[in-house]
């Protein structure tokens, strides 16, 4: 039931927010929206491009091998982390002294800079420093993610999957222990077997946080960065070259802002988009739920 | 009910989490020498020297006081603008305040590389390039719809009533949010600041395109030590696990709350 | 069905229980008959639930053995007893429909398809519930799906016992009365042993056959509704069943002469002496206005109930309540309350004392 009252001056609490906000993200959109149907020759004067950069975007081979590249990156990820997740929430204690050991150290991958997250499987998956790469050339195995594309996408999934699994798995643990126990011990009186517990129990109690999981962790590699970066770069050549790092190289690094700028709108509009069927899914299933 | 084999699972993957994390402090206590020279799986040569460096290098440990400073005023920022907003979305209705609500999620969903040159070019007109309140306030772009996300998911926990028997007794509004409000969402403040911190700690692009000396972050100094014999590996890895420890301070001191806050989902 | 027994069953939630105090079930001996309908009667806390819980093979007791037909099954997983058990609040499976919920226990120990629709079938006659059995089991009323529940619990032919733990605590007030007497109308019908645990007084006098009062992890007296009225063993009972409950007065006894501090009362038996709190206890409903020899009482208020009046007065600073029948005056001064001699309990430390009938006194 919605308690709130009706009340337009509640704006006044809501402006600081606003302002902030604006001045963070409005202002600079303005920008991009600017440069994105403008061209100019870097001396402040604006000519009128209309809707060439966005064509010359939409049918560039460049943006479509990074989306490509994007898109097959987070669904590789999230077919992972996600059962992954699940698995570890399953199998996480639930009462009792380790239960704080394993938060804490599950936690810990979540809360690294994304550089040094990046620094670490640099080191670990160099063949003469790191215990990875070693061990692989050990076995005989040639793995060098710095010259093949394929130990390079092996290696950042890798990587993705020990950075983030964690926030998947906690938040499906949160889930789980709001599940009330009389419906285990229901199951038990109903002599349901584990899988059935899992199906027709945990999975439909799980269902809201499994939502915001997915939706954190699709928004999130498809923004990916940093972490990319610091292992591969981009390379082998473009091979793990997917939107953002594209995007940062066409804007700061050839400074071709037009074309950056029509990229960064849509890069914009295709995560919201998806992130608003995410959120009119979840509010729904909120509403059939009654809450 | 536990999964068959649970403690197999949880120790698997505590040790595929653990163990590069291992290593980069392995690599810390290293010299340069027995890094290029053997492959030990811990320390022949124990040394210091890495850390010594770090600690006494103002190239490197500004870069971890520089991040400290814009990760601590963006908290207070985002938080401080949060609570009263999330205070009227979770108490009112406004004209727009669904559009609002949703407009202010999205800026969360804000791909930093989208922002990267529009905010260099903003803050450097407004001569704020490389200040520790332009990355701060930058950070604020994702930070505060996060915050005010959480804070009003605690606050709609709060009944109303509370409020209307303060204002029956004679509070002001100011006095009634801080005396009587914020006690009672204090762990709603804590989780959102804890994740404030964490998302702007964590951060490196926007921190680094804003940044050139006066507030450049750890996390750009660390990715500038190229020296004339090439990468100095002991020292990079050093500096890596100094970041990583704030991070484990926080967790630690956290976890009791953390774990607190799962059980009481429990019925 | 079955007979359960229960012997020497005791449990502690402390590792190393150093007393009685430990105990949240103290040692007690019971058999609940076969087919029998019971309710389990109690305050919050005082060991219902646990008791219940090592029935049903939830807990497991520190002390004692339960069985079922005379066979041990302390150490036997729930899944071996087969009882059934419904839940303070609703327990469906949100994704199925009622259909295939009340299909669940069958599909899993295997039965084969038209024995399950006949049952369900059958079970949904029962409860009522034939025209929402395709719809899915998320959308229903509280009661509903407390109805679904329980109709889970019994579509197995062999089931022991049907525990109830509060079970009509999320149900609307109008849905109880209701729900109360489709399960005594299953009983009649079924004669499924039932245990139904409770705190409300009413649930449980109107359900059951016998009635077992629990307080503080103790079993305090087990009887029909008429003997927990007439003749309660405990003063707790006094208290807990009837509305009001017993007056309880400290006294001090002398013969076939109680000593209140209000003055005598004549006692309907002889006593001998007693040691300890010795207190009388005698309901409302057996407290009279009179005007001849009484004792003097503080009316405090008079409430109209409808068909009866309650006056609530106090003799002292002991509170004491007598029902009136619709109509009676009560006078404005020098109130006297007389009590019915025959109906008067005596108490010593809560428990209650028989003396000898006065026909035998020289």
């Amino acid at each position: 039931m919605d308690h709130r009252t009706q009340n337009n001056r509640a704006w006044f609490l809501v402006l600081p927010v606003l302002v902030l906000v604006a001045f963070s993200a409005v202002i600079p959109l303005m920008t991009v929206v600017n440069y994105a149907f403008n061209d100019t020759f870097g001396n402040n004067q604006f000519f009128w491009a209309g809707l060439s950069w966005f064509e010359e975007m939409v049918t560039s081979e460049r943006l479509h091998s990074a989306l490509f590249r994007q898109i097959a990156f987070s669904l590789v990820i999230l077919a992972i982390e996600v059962p992954l997740g699940i698995l570890v929430a399953l199998c996480m204690p639930r009462n009792g002294f380790w239960v704080s050991v394993c938060l804490v150290l599950m936690a810990l991958p979540l809360l690294i800079p994304f550089n040094v997250v990046g620094t670490i499987w640099q080191i670990f998956g160099r063949v003469d420093i790191g215990l990875l790469g070693y061990v692989l050339a050990g076995l005989g195995i040639d793995y060098n993610y710095v010259s093949d594309p394929v130990d390079a996408w092996i290696t950042l999934i890798v990587m993705d999957v020990w950075h983030w699994t964690s926030l998947v798995a906690l938040l499906c643990y949160a889930g789980l222990q709001s599940i009330p126990q009389a419906y285990y011990q229901a199951a038990k009186i109903d002599q349901a077997g584990r899988w059935s517990v899992f199906r027709h129990i945990e999975l439909p109690k799980m269902r809201g946080v499994l939502l915001i999981a997915v939706l954190l962790r699709f928004m999130d590699s498809f923004m990916i960065y940093t972490e990319l970066f610091v292992v591969t770069g981009g390379g082998p050549g473009n091979s793990t070259t997917v939107l953002s790092i594209d995007l940062v190289k066409m804007a700061i690094g050839q400074f071709d802002l037009g074309p950056a700028a029509a990229f960064s709108l849509m890069y914009f509009l295709v995560i919201l988009l998806v992130s608003w069927v995410f959120y009119t899914v979840m509010t729904n299933l909120d509403k059939e739920e009654g809450r | 009910m536990p999964l068959k084999g649970s403690r197999v699972v949880m120790a698997l993957y505590l040790l595929f989490l653990m163990v590069p994390i291992y290593w980069l402090v392995n690599m810390s206590l290293k010299t340069n020498t027995e890094i290029t020279s053997t492959f030990t799986l811990w320390p022949q040569d124990l040394t210091f020297a890495n850390y010594l460096t770090i600690l006494t290098d103002p190239a490197w440990y500004m870069g971890y006081v520089n991040s400290i400073t814009y990760v601590a005023i963006n908290t207070v920022l985002s938080i401080s603008v949060a609570l009263p907003a999330a205070y009227a979305f979770s108490r009112y209705r406004f004209l727009g305040d669904k559009h609002l609500f949703f407009w202010l999620l999205t800026n969360k969903m804000a791909p930093p590389a989208v922002f990267a040159l529009p905010f260099f070019q903003l803050y450097s007109s407004l001569n704020l390039f490389d200040t520790h309140i332009a990355v701060a306030l930058a950070h604020c772009l994702f930070n505060v719809p996060l915050a005010v996300w959480i804070l009003e998911g605690f606050m709609r926990g709060v009944p109303k009533e509370i409020d209307e028997t303060a204002y029956i007794d004679g509070y002001s509004f100011p006095r009634f949010f801080v005396k009587i409000f914020m006690p009672l969402i204090a762990s709603g403040i804590g989780v959102a600041a804890f994740f404030c911190f964490m998302f702007s700690w964590v951060e490196l692009l926007l921190s680094r395109t804003l940044t050139s000396v006066n507030a450049k972050p750890i996390a750009a100094t660390m990715t500038r030590t190229v020296s004339a014999s090439g990468l100095d590996w002991g020292v990079l890895a050093a500096a890596g696990v100094l970041t990583i420890i704030p991070g484990a301070l926080v967790i630690w001191f956290v976890r009791n709350y953390i774990a607190k806050g799962f059980a009481l989902g429990r019925v | 069905m079955a007979e359960l027994t229960l012997e020497n069953l005791a449990h502690s939630y402390h590792a190393n229980p150093r007393g009685e105090q430990d105990f949240a079930l103290k040692e007690l001996n019971h058999v609940w008959r076969d087919g029998g309908a019971y309710a389990l009667l109690g305050a919050s806390g005082c060991g219902k639930t646990t008791l219940l819980n090592i029935i049903s093979g939830l807990l497991r007791p520190s002390q004692g053995r339960v069985l079922f037909d005379g066979r041990d099954v302390t150490n036997a997983p729930t899944a071996e007893r087969n009882i059934a058990q419904v839940f303070q609040f609703p327990v469906v499976y949100d994704t199925m429909t009622v259909r295939d919920n009340l299909a669940f226990p069958l599909k899993n120990r295997g039965m084969d398809a038209p024995y399950i629709a006949q049952r369900v079938a059958q079970i949904a006659a029962m409860i009522g519930m034939e025209a929402v059995l395709d719809r899915k089991a998320r959308g229903l009323t509280a009661d509903a799906k407390q109805k679904i529940s329980l109709g889970r619990g019994m579509v197995r032919e062999d089931v022991n016992a049907i525990l109830f733990d509060e079970p009509l605590t999320v149900i609307d007030p109008q849905m109880k009365w209701e729900l109360r007497t489709q399960l005594k109308a299953l009983h009649r019908e079924f004669g499924h042993t039932m245990i139904y645990v409770t705190h409300d007084q009413t649930e449980a006098l109107t359900f059951a056959d016998k009635v077992v009062v629990m307080h503080e992890g103790r079993v305090v007296q087990l009887g029909t509704p008429e003997e927990l009225f007439e003749a309660p063993q405990h003063t707790f009972v006094g208290y807990f069943i009837g509305s009001p409950g017993m007056n309880l007065l400290d006294a001090r006894i002398e013969g076939r002469i109680a000593h209140t501090a209000a003055g005598p009362v004549p006692l309907g038996q002889e006593y001998p002496a007693l040691s300890g709190r010795v207190e009388i206890g005698i309901r409302p409903e057996y407290v009279a206005l009179t005007t001849g020899e009484g004792l003097p009482v503080t009316v405090r208020r008079v409430e109209d109930v409808g068909h009866f009046r309650i006056l609530r007065g106090q003799m002292g600073d002991v509170p004491v309540n007598a029902v009136l029948p619709d109509g009676a005056m009560v006078p404005g001064q020098d109130v006297r309350l007389s009590f019915r001699p025959d109906k008067i309990n005596v108490y010593a430390d809560s428990w209650r004392v028989s003396g000898r009938s006065l026909g035998e006194a020289a």
